[in-house]
């Protein structure tokens, strides 16, 4: 275990401080690959692409999953043909569900036929077209959107169903309920999917490297921050500046945990605490 | 208030009946959603290389065209040969199932029942290495296979599997903390050593848990992309996602053929969410596994 992890840990950070091509002998670079950072255009429009993923696919596949629970959580006959459809996406990779929807997505696919019979005209080229690449990942999103449903399945189940007969009695609307009762009693199951989505919308490589290839699509467009590493570090050789990457990435996300964290007690309810 | 909720409850209304109704409606389109991409891709693999794939109304169930030819020419394709691909992954999966399974019940087995000195050190150290990013550790890891010689291998998707997993250690410590200890006693008392007690007390009874860490693996093996793009060069070493996005990044025409190859990347995982379906459910419900 420390062979595989907690040395190579101590590695990484030592590599980005030199500017080691595999090739060539690492010469101590000093903190030069940071610094650069703050000028390659191809860093900030990784960051740029990435931080732009995450800050409106997570709200959107938050919402959509926790819709699809909510329908799931009925009680209606026929309900297990439904689940086990809406978790299939779950267990396929990320590589063929992207093969597959660069196809449906392409400027002659099934998507924008569908569009054009709608009556919209002329519908985006998606991921050609620098200014949808972004939307169409988003919407491959929410095909797959039943990992994070599973989880809010599981935490609607566990809300103790007296909760909603005394609502009913003390007759609250069906609107009413949820906002009282089933939305604070899923906030623990909130934070960790809102954690490992958050976590996993930064993490973005196999979607990337299949709709926009290993450049990241037209323009940038889909240079994911793992792909531009990736790229760097062996695409390019560059191991010290893919190095310092990493860890640029890593206290990034670290940061963005900890400040999630830091205000869950504030929203997050706690059994123990009401008691 | 009793009688109120009783009497509720047994007329069904009009009201009760639209919504269900409005219930089903979204349950449908959802599904339609979820399964009309696939039908779409079947129908695409089982096309003949002149039929048009984006017809005027997409075709989203197989109609006239059934070449299940395309299958074999897929998989047998002298320039992406499937077939080997598909070995190469399902012997990588196959010993990443063997190695996590055997190393981390041994280890969490250890962890949950042996008494030694810096147990509960050693334990914190294991979770604390749960917290540390995979990013942080692909390129001093890539160094680490390189100077060893194994750049270029399968050996560095398979070794570090028999070196345990922090996460499933972890599951499996739990488990067997959740089981009675009375009858690895009596199996002593009964003169079995350590190692009798763990292969035929413990072992079978942590089977469920050790079932759902095999189809963890299983899909994290089959579906990696990015490991194997790091350490195999060679062709004939490919795994099936590579083989895939290769396809894919050189821009062949033959969209039936690409389709083919997709389905039979999905399938086994498909298969297996069919066979496992309840402790896989269950198993991302109470681990909370991204998809």
């Amino acid at each position: 275990m420390a062979v595989f992890t907690v040395g190579p840990i101590i590695g990484s950070l030592v590599i980005s401080f030199t500017d080691w091509n595999l090739l060539s002998e690492p010469g101590w670079v000093g903190l030069d690959n940071y610094a650069r950072l703050a000028t390659d255009p191809e860093f900030i429009n990784a960051v740029n692409v990435t931080v732009t993923y995450v800050i409106f696919g997570v709200p959107i596949f938050q919402v959509t999953g926790l819709l699809v629970a909510l329908l799931l959580n009925l009680v209606l006959p026929g309900m297990r043909i439904f689940r086990t459809i809406m978790f299939l996406p779950t267990v396929l990779s990320g590589v063929a569900v992207a093969v597959l929807w660069q196809q449906l997505l392409s400027s002659e696919g099934a998507v924008n036929q569908i569009l054009r019979m709608l009556g919209i005209a002329n519908p985006p080229a998606w991921l050609t077209s620098p200014g949808w690449a972004i939307p169409a990942v988003i919407v491959i999103g929410v095909w797959g959107v039943g990992a994070g449903a599973i989880i809010y399945l599981a935490g609607l189940q566990n809300v103790p169903p007296q909760l909603y007969e005394q609502a009913t009695i003390d007759g609250a609307g069906p609107i009413r309920t949820f906002f009282a009762i089933t939305l604070p009693m899923l906030t623990p199951t909130l934070l960790f999917t809102v954690l490992t989505g958050i976590i996993g919308a930064f993490q973005v490589f196999d979607m990337a490297f299949i709709l926009g290839g290993p450049k990241g699509g037209v323009g940038g467009s889909l240079s994911f921050y793992l792909l531009y590493v990736w790229g760097q570090a062996f695409g390019n050789g560059r191991l010290g500046y893919a190095s310092a990457l990493s860890w640029v990435f890593v206290i990034a996300c670290a940061v963005v945990v900890i400040l999630i964290l830091r205000t869950a007690d504030r929203w997050v309810f706690d059994e123990s605490e009401s008691r | 208030m009793t009688l109120q909720t009783i009497g509720r409850r047994r007329r069904p209304g009009t009201r009760t009946i639209a919504w269900r109704a409005v219930a089903y409606v979204a349950l449908i389109a959802m599904s339609a959603t979820i399964l009309l991409p696939l039908g779409w891709m079947l129908t695409t693999a089982l096309k003949p290389d002149f039929a048009p794939v984006f017809t005027p109304t997409p075709q989203w169930f197989p109609t006239t065209d059934w070449e299940w030819n395309n299958f074999a020419r897929a998989l047998l394709d002298p320039a992406r040969p499937f077939w080997r691909y598909t070995l190469n992954t399902v012997f990588i999966v196959t010993m990443n199932i063997v190695g996590t399974v055997l190393s981390c019940s041994l280890v969490g087995y250890a962890f949950a029942r042996l008494r030694f000195r810096g147990r509960e050190t050693l334990f914190a150290i294991l979770i604390i290495t749960m917290l540390i990013p995979w990013q942080a550790l692909l390129i001093p890891q890539f160094l680490l296979f390189y100077n060893l010689g194994w750049y270029g291998t399968m050996l560095p998707l398979i070794v570090p599997s028999f070196f345990g997993n922090a996460f499933f250690i972890f599951l499996i410590r739990q488990y067997i903390r959740s089981i009675p200890v009375e009858l690895e006693l009596a199996a002593r008392i009964d003169g079995c050593n350590q190692w009798q007690v763990f292969r035929h007390i413990v072992l079978p009874l942590i089977r469920p848990v050790l079932m759902v860490c095999a189809v963890f693996v299983f899909l994290d093996s089959w579906n990696d992309l990015l490991g194997p793009l790091v350490y195999l060069i060679r062709d004939e070493d490919f795994t099936v996602a590579i083989g895939i996005a290769n396809m894919v990044t050189s821009r062949e025409p033959h969209l039936n053929l690409l389709m083919a190859a997709n389905l039979i990347m999905m399938i086994p995982a498909t298969l297996l969410y069919f066979l496992a379906q309840k402790q896989l459910v269950g198993g991302i419900a109470s681990v909370g596994l991204k998809g």
